[in-house]
């Protein structure tokens, strides 16, 4: 199938339509509130929004003025209110706020919430309980897939994280396997699925339960997606911990790309001004250099320049009428280049004096070393050094976690100075930090198995068989270990180096961690694609605490002449960073097929530490 | 309850559907003919959108299928059907009675073409999931309120339909559903079956089921956290003796305190709680920072308001030191109240690693300019009397802090000097020109060719070339004897400015000290 030999990599479905689904869906909600109406938008959901959307189409559907949710509702004569939010508790007493204000005041207006994707039962208990039950109408926008590219699909959940690794709530499954299931009814049916993790075999099970209802309407439909691949974050921590060193995740790293598009400031723009820039396929210079080491950006860059300089250059010597033509047509074309290739540059520069002032070699050195599991002392130091100087929190706290999940835990000693040094650098109030990262295993004491083994023990006897087994394995996976450095022989994530790695000609995926390391994540998928399953992978299974699963629907027609057979969904619960994505559009390439992106959101390193930071209320 | 519910009742009696009930629930094709005729059927229902009968929605589904007319009927019955628009299905009596809402079906009408298709494709729980319901009439409607199974109460709830629990009243019943929606992965209604146990059932009882349901308990854990029922939250972990999380759990409130004076006492509270040994202490260095940065806040103020202190009046404070990090407090004091010997010591006793302690008090006298007191900060006096310079950090370090804080380059070499890495002092040396430490070092490694190389990186004319060219002529004649080397040495020496000359000496005389030893 998908890697019989280097084919033409398939075209991507079009994704566009999700846009259209959701847009159309929004219009059909706010005409259900006809008349003129005050627009509450959460957000979260404001940039989302942004993609499918514009102001000028909600004006058209008598959207007066726009608020922003948790702001201090201003004093507003419209009759009817409008909210369009995420399903939270907080914003549930907000709304009951201010209805309860206007009742007070003898106030009388039509609310509605929308929620997106889906209402929770929670959210209306508590409208329940603050007595607006009634007073206001509720409804769900299914708005559950952000197509960002050509080939990556977002739920832009990013609480999905916390919500599920940390919190062990399974509230957000339902809405993956409700967006798998409208993915499957558009694009598929996909004919064969694997997966690891337990979140992956729920939100797989819910989604075929889904299915099972729906009387099959997508037999013998030709697909355009063959194969979905499903993966637990958790299954791969450490490539989401690494430093990104491919453009679009250093660009990421650097300046945060939300839905899609980056604020460049100042500093990029050599203006006064920041400019929001639209970071995907389109952009011819960045869709070049996106998938590129950061190293071979700049000889990219200058390259380019070059040839735009002779371009422009051509002008010389031109008679009137080629001028005119040139004018006309090429023109505007080079002078968007030119607007793009100053940008790109703008943010190299940038992105060097940053890294450049906080050591990013050393850092890069010391994450290798973990990687490879040589020198843990010296990195040992360094991160205990990054600590005392204060150099960044969520810097520090990764690195940890780094350091903790390659080798099994720290050992106590190490545990405890570190975590006295960090919460005196940085805040007492990082206990709770602490806490949390240990609960998710992200950041563990070595031996901290025989207490809970005790635990274990003490509830197993309270319980029979069946149920200790299922506490059994909920202990498990709170306590996993992560048995990185075995799982790393294993797969071979560490590729031996003779000689220099030429990162500009690439032979694997390790080279989007500068050739030191292959991501496991992207490894695991190659494999089981490769193997058309987990044969032979058993022990890797073993070391990853099991839960995979591969399915093939024989309902299914299998044509291998089909192109979808060539094209894998891939779904990261929990985030997925783009330095995954560019190693699988590398395998995509190589292997002639292509990848699929859906995440419940697009992650880093950073965005998971801060995931585990506790806020006030 | 119930006018939804006769209303349903009333429809589904005079409904068409009615006669399609189906013994053999196995037979698909039978199933899938019987619902063509029911979409047939329906078109009596629903003739006002005939244009788009004919057409395909995204999903391929036919518009005019099932769940697309059934969806039109919904809305156009006037006995709304519990389409995902219509609050009606909140029958049940622990709800509120919710107003019926204008019936949708003369505004969908409105739109036709693509608004139609997408909302057909895209209306999740109208579009698939009538279908089981078509199925099974008759044994589904019959009784409404108590003929759903756990499981299909579930299955009902995770399609976004509201079901009365009401009827779940023994305690077995009651774990049943609660296992059904455990067993259904889906988030949103386990908690919702725990919000209805947690109703109706004694505390005790609920915790003790739960302590063997950890899936459940982690969806009341996390809902209680985010309703806020802090107590509740609390009597549960001491159900289950998570000691460790009730403390935790109760020291996280100290984040929403925005008094000081508040958060000071609350802290001080928190120090009794069943942390570990370990936090405890951690617990007592946050109570006793505050308390410490609440007594310096309050002097500094009056300090500053004051105008008396110099170091105020040149550098005003840009915030409060209020519940800042210890190490940035230290920082603070080093900048602010480094001379005041008090301070000083009640810092040293802290348990602080000499090397953050260190790094932070360089930084801050750095910054200040203060270059004695970096110079204090280093030496250390060995039983002979000899001084000597010594950083738990590593000169390198000590440099680039020094550098940031823009140090002037005789105060800089001093500690280029001291890296002991040949190759980063010889870096340092050239990044931040400081060229006798090159010249030096080059001499030290006898290398001829770098030095002559270096002749250019100097002024021409100045005492740095000729100390290089004074030395390339001694290398000559008299490369074998160290003493006359060390004369050198010291003559360059000279050449730095006066304050330095101590210095110099100490290292003349350290380097005396290798030389000997070295002849030895």
């Amino acid at each position: 199938m998908a890697f019989a030999g280097r084919r033409d990599v398939p075209e991507p479905p079009d994704f566009g339509i999700l846009k259209r689904l959701a847009r159309d869906q929004l219009i059909y909600l706010l005409e259900q509130l006809p008349g003129k109406k005050d627009l509450f938008i959460e957000a979260d959901l404001m940039s989302p929004l942004d993609r499918i959307a514009n102001v000028s189409i909600l004006k058209q559907h008598e959207v007066d003025k726009l608020y922003k949710v948790e702001s201090r509702p201003a004093p507003s004569a419209s009759d009817q209110f409008c909210f369009l939010v995420r399903p939270r508790i907080r914003t549930m007493r907000y709304i009951a706020d201010i209805v309860n204000a206007d009742k007070m005041s003898g106030r009388s207006r039509k609310y509605k919430i929308i929620f997106s994707p889906q209402k929770f039962y929670a959210c209306e208990m508590v409208l329940e309980e603050e007595g607006v039950f009634g007073d206001v109408t509720c409804d769900e926008w299914s708005f559950y897939l952000l197509p960002l590219d050509e080939d990556i699909i977002s739920m832009e959940l990013p609480e999905f994280f916390r919500d599920y690794f940390l919190e062990g709530d399974h509230r957000w499954i339902n809405s993956v396997a409700r967006a798998l299931q409208l993915l499957n009814s558009l694009y598929g049916p996909f004919g064969k699925a694997y997966g690891i993790g337990r979140c992956a075999k729920m939100s797989y099970e819910l989604w075929r339960d889904l299915e099972e209802e729906s009387e099959g309407d997508g037999q013998g439909r030709k697909p355009e997606i063959g194969n979905i691949f499903l993966m637990d974050r958790d299954t791969d921590y450490v490539t989401a911990l690494c430093s990104q060193v491919v453009y679009e995740g250093l660009v990421d790293d650097t300046f945060r790309i939300k839905c899609g598009s980056v604020d460049f400031g100042p500093d990029v723009t050599s203006s006064d001004k920041s400019i929001k820039v639209l970071l995907n396929a389109q952009d011819k210079v960045f869709s070049q250099i996106r998938n590129e080491h950061f190293s071979s950006v700049f000889g990219f860059l200058s390259q380019k320049s070059r040839n735009l300089q002779a371009q422009y250059d051509r002008r010389r010597g031109m008679d009137i009428k080629q001028m005119k033509n040139f004018v006309s047509q090429e023109l505007k074309g080079l002078k968007q280049e030119h607007r793009l290739l100053s940008l790109h540059i703008g943010a190299c520069e940038s992105i060097m004096k940053k890294k450049t002032k906080q050591d990013f070699q050393e850092m890069i050195k010391a994450e290798h070393s973990l990687l490879e599991g040589v020198d843990v002392r010296e990195s040992t130091s360094f991160i205990e050094e990054h600590i005392d100087r204060q150099v960044s929190p969520i810097e520090s706290l990764r690195l940890m976690c780094l350091l903790s999940i390659t080798e099994n835990g720290l050992i106590p000693k190490d545990y405890r100075s570190l975590k006295t040094q960090y919460l005196q650098s940085y805040g007492p109030e990082h206990l709770l930090t602490f806490h949390n990262l240990k609960h998710v295993g992200l950041l563990t004491e070595q031996a901290a198995g025989e207490t809970l083994t005790a635990v274990e023990s003490k509830v197993s006897k309270l319980v029979t068989d069946r149920a200790a087994g299922k506490i059994t394995d909920a202990f498990n996976s709170l306590a996993r270990k992560s048995n990185f450095r075995a799982i790393s022989k294993k797969l071979g994530l560490i590729p031996r180096v003779d000689g220099e790695y030429d990162l500009k000609m690439p032979r694997d995926m390790a080279y989007v961690f500068s050739g030191a390391y292959v991501p496991l994540s992207c490894k695991i998928i190659e494999q089981v694609l490769e193997r058309r399953g987990w044969l032979g992978l058993e022990e890797v299974v073993r070391l990853l605490n099991g839960n995979e699963f591969s399915v093939s629907d024989s309902a299914v027609e299998d044509n291998p002449a089909w192109e979808s057979q060539r094209v894998i969904l891939a779904v990261f619960l929990g985030g997925c960073t783009f330095s995954e994505i560019a190693a699988l559009r590398f395998l995509g390439k190589e292997r002639g097929c292509k990848f699929i992106f859906l995440t419940t959101a697009i992650t880093n390193s950073a965005r998971m530490m801060e995931a585990m930071i506790e806020a006030k209320a | 309850m119930s006018r939804a519910r006769a209303d349903e009742e009333e429809y589904w009696h005079s409904s068409k559907f009615r006669a399609f009930t189906f013994d053999d629930e196995d037979d698909e094709l039978s199933q899938l003919k019987e619902s063509k005729r029911a979409v047939n059927s329906l078109r009596d229902i629903v003739d006002d959108d005939d244009d788009d009968l004919e057409r395909v929605s995204w999903s391929g589904e036919p518009v005019g299928s099932i769940s697309w007319s059934i969806k039109e009927t919904a809305s156009s019955s006037t006995s709304s059907l519990e389409g995902r628009d219509s609050g009606l299905q909140k029958g049940s009596s622990s709800y509120a009675a919710f107003p019926k809402q204008v019936s949708s079906y003369s505004l969908s009408s409105l739109f036709k073409g693509e608004l139609c298709l997408s909302l057909s494709a895209l209306s999740d729980t109208g579009v698939k999931n009538y279908a089981p319901e078509l199925r099974r009439p008759k044994a589904e409607y019959k009784d409404y309120s108590s003929d759903w199974s756990p499981k299909d109460t579930v299955r009902r709830m995770q399609r976004g339909k509201v079901c009365s629990l009401e009827r779940f009243r023994s305690l077995q019943d009651k774990l049943v559903l609660l296992d059904e929606a455990v067993a259904g992965h889906d988030g949103n209604v386990i908690t919702a079956v725990l919000i209805f146990l947690k109703r109706t059932l004694r505390r005790e009882i609920l915790f003790r089921e739960l302590e063997v349901r950890q899936v459940a308990l982690c969806h009341l854990i996390h809902f209680l956290k985010e309703a806020g029922e802090q107590k509740l939250l609390l009597d549960l972990l001491r159900f289950l003796d998570r000691t460790e999380e009730v403390a935790l759990s109760q020291y996280r409130e100290h984040l929403n305190i925005q008094d000081v004076e508040k958060r000071r006492e609350f802290l001080k509270g928190c120090i009794g709680l069943p942390f570990s040994a370990e936090d405890t202490s951690h617990i007592q260095d946050h109570y006793t920072l505050l308390e410490r940065q609440i007594i310096i806040e309050a002097n500094d103020r009056h300090l500053e308001t004051a105008g008396q202190s110099e170091v105020f009046r040149k550098y005003p404070r840009k915030a409060s030191i209020l519940n800042m990090p210890l190490v940035t407090t230290l920082f603070y004091s080093c900048f602010y109240h480094y001379t005041e010997a008090e301070v000083r010591m009640m810092w040293k006793k802290r348990r602080i690693p000499d090397k953050q302690y260190v790094l932070t008090a360089l930084a801050a006298r750095a910054k200040l300019r203060a270059w004695d007191d970096v110079d204090a900060l280093f030496t250390t006096k060995n039983w002979l009397g000899y001084t000597k310079k010594k950083a738990p950090i590593g000169f390198h370090r000590v440099v680039e802090i020094l550098q940031r804080n823009n140090a002037p380059v005789q105060v800089l070499q001093e500690y280029v000097r001291l890296v002991e890495d040949v190759e980063t002092r010889l870096n340092l040396a050239t990044k931040y020109k400081c060229h006798d430490v090159v010249i030096e070092t080059y001499k030290d490694l006898k290398d001829r060719i770098q030095l002559t190389a270096y002749k250019c990186k100097v002024e021409r004319g100045s005492a740095e070339e000729e100390k290089i060219n004074s030395i390339l002529n001694n290398m000559v004649r008299n490369a074998s004897n160290p003493m006359e080397e060390l004369s050198t040495c010291e003559a360059a020496c000279l050449g730095v400015a006066a304050s330095e000359r101590r210095n110099c000496k100490t290292q003349s005389s350290a380097n005396r000290a290798t030389l000997l030893l070295l002849i030895a």
